[in-house]
């Protein structure tokens, strides 16, 4: 039990992580991580609406019908959703400003639902939450990371939480703009895809 | 029958209890959500309009009840001594819902001061203009109540920006709400401020 709860959890660090391994939920991930903030902020509400789904969706897999279970995860996830957009607003006003759309998005954030169906339908509570935490914390690094990559190459600094950037390069690099736009999403997407396969081919 | 009783059943629950738990966070929320909108959206756009303002609008700020709705006003002595009321109208119809827009207008000349886009969800970088480019939005400055303050293309005197057609006229829709509104609630301000 132990050990398939810490692979469960720990798949989604490595062999399963989105969205480099799982390719699911491409739409945010190219979307916001133009900073290594809007990446972990995505990342954790993301995580959170994974946990909770999760938990719930496992709990109630022998009650819901199986003709009508998508309809069912789509009202469990949609409902927090909503919940992280009214916290997010509540508490992180500017966070929420700059990820903007992309939070009621998470809605159709094909790795939360890809989870539901694939694993929290299957598996019980304690291991669906433990997939659901690690895939989420799989997805929160990637987001930084592909946002660390896009910052530091399309602005040459690092800002998180506002006030002054914590890494700044910017005194002998010269930054291009292009990462921080949409393509540069998808050449630094490709780019850390390709780099982690070169790894773990080894 | 029994396994449509089943999904019928269980949709419905999974809805209800949703919805009532969203209804609670809602309104848990409420207050703090409305207090960061006032930090972050409208302040920096009163003081954008009110840059020489001589008092403090946001603290000075009072409620006006129209028919339908509650509007909170902020009263602005500009620094020539006449005095300024801004408000916040929402032009229906926006790309991405509806565009909230900051409006302030001099009670003395009966003319904008200015307008300010404040909460919308336009796509980025097309008609998050409205907000970011103040070029569009400063065609707004000085132009008296009479002005009939729709796109050119709907008959009137704005320009659209291009590219954002329906944003620039869900921006036009809120400044002529605004001027009806200002009209109608004149005597209720004047009254307010002295």
């Amino acid at each position: 039990m132990a050990q398939s709860l810490a692979k469960e959890f720990t798949k989604g660090l490595w062999a399963e992580i989105p969205p480099f391994r799982l390719v699911l939920g491409l739409c945010p991930t190219l979307a916001v991580t133009k900073s290594v903030e809007n990446g972990i902020g995505m990342g954790l509400a993301t995580t959170f609406v994974l946990v909770f789904s999760n938990l719930l969706i496992s709990l109630l897999r022998n009650v819901i019908p199986t003709k009508v279970r998508i309809a069912c995860y789509i009202v469990i996830i949609a409902t927090f959703v909503t919940i992280v957009e009214l916290v997010m607003q509540a508490f992180t006003y500017p966070l929420f400003l700059k990820l903007g759309i992309f939070i009621p998005l998470i809605v159709v954030n094909c790795i939360v639902l890809g989870r539901a169906e694939a694993f929290a339908s299957k598996n019980n509570p304690v291991l669906a939450v433990a997939d659901g935490l690690g895939i989420g914390i799989g997805f929160t690094l990637s987001l930084a990371s592909l946002g660390a990559v896009r910052e530091i190459l399309g602005a040459g600094t690092i800002t998180i939480w506002g006030g002054n950037p914590v890494f700044d390069i910017t005194t002998w690099y010269q930054p291009f703009t292009y990462m921080v736009e949409a393509p540069g999403a998808f050449a630094a997407l490709g780019l850390m895809l390709a780099g982690m396969n070169l790894i773990s081919k080894k | 029958m029994r396994e449509m009783l089943s999904m019928i059943v269980v949709l419905t629950l999974l809805a209800s209890v949703s919805g009532g738990l969203l209804a609670a966070v809602k309104s848990g929320t409420e207050l703090r959500i409305e207090e960061q909108i006032l930090k972050f959206q409208k302040a920096p756009a009163i003081e954008s309009l009110f840059s020489n303002v001589t008092n403090d609008p946001l603290k000075e700020r009072f409620n006006l009840e129209t028919e339908d709705a509650s509007i909170q006003i902020f009263p602005g002595k500009m620094a020539d001594g006449s005095m300024a009321v801004a408000f916040e109208t929402l032009g229906k119809g926006g790309y991405g819902g509806d565009i909230g827009l900051m409006v302030a207008i001099s009670l003395d000349k009966d003319s904008l001061v200015g307008a300010r886009v404040t909460t919308h969800a336009e796509t980025p970088g097309l008609g998050s203009r409205a907000k970011d480019d103040l070029q569009f939005v400063s065609q707004f400055n000085d132009k008296t109540m009479d002005t009939n303050l729709a796109l050119k293309a709907d008959n009137g005197t704005i320009d659209a920006m291009s590219g954002a057609t329906v944003t620039s006229r869900a921006v036009t829709r809120a400044a002529i709400q605004a001027q009806t509104l200002y009209k109608n609630l004149k005597p209720e301000i004047i009254k307010q401020i002295q």
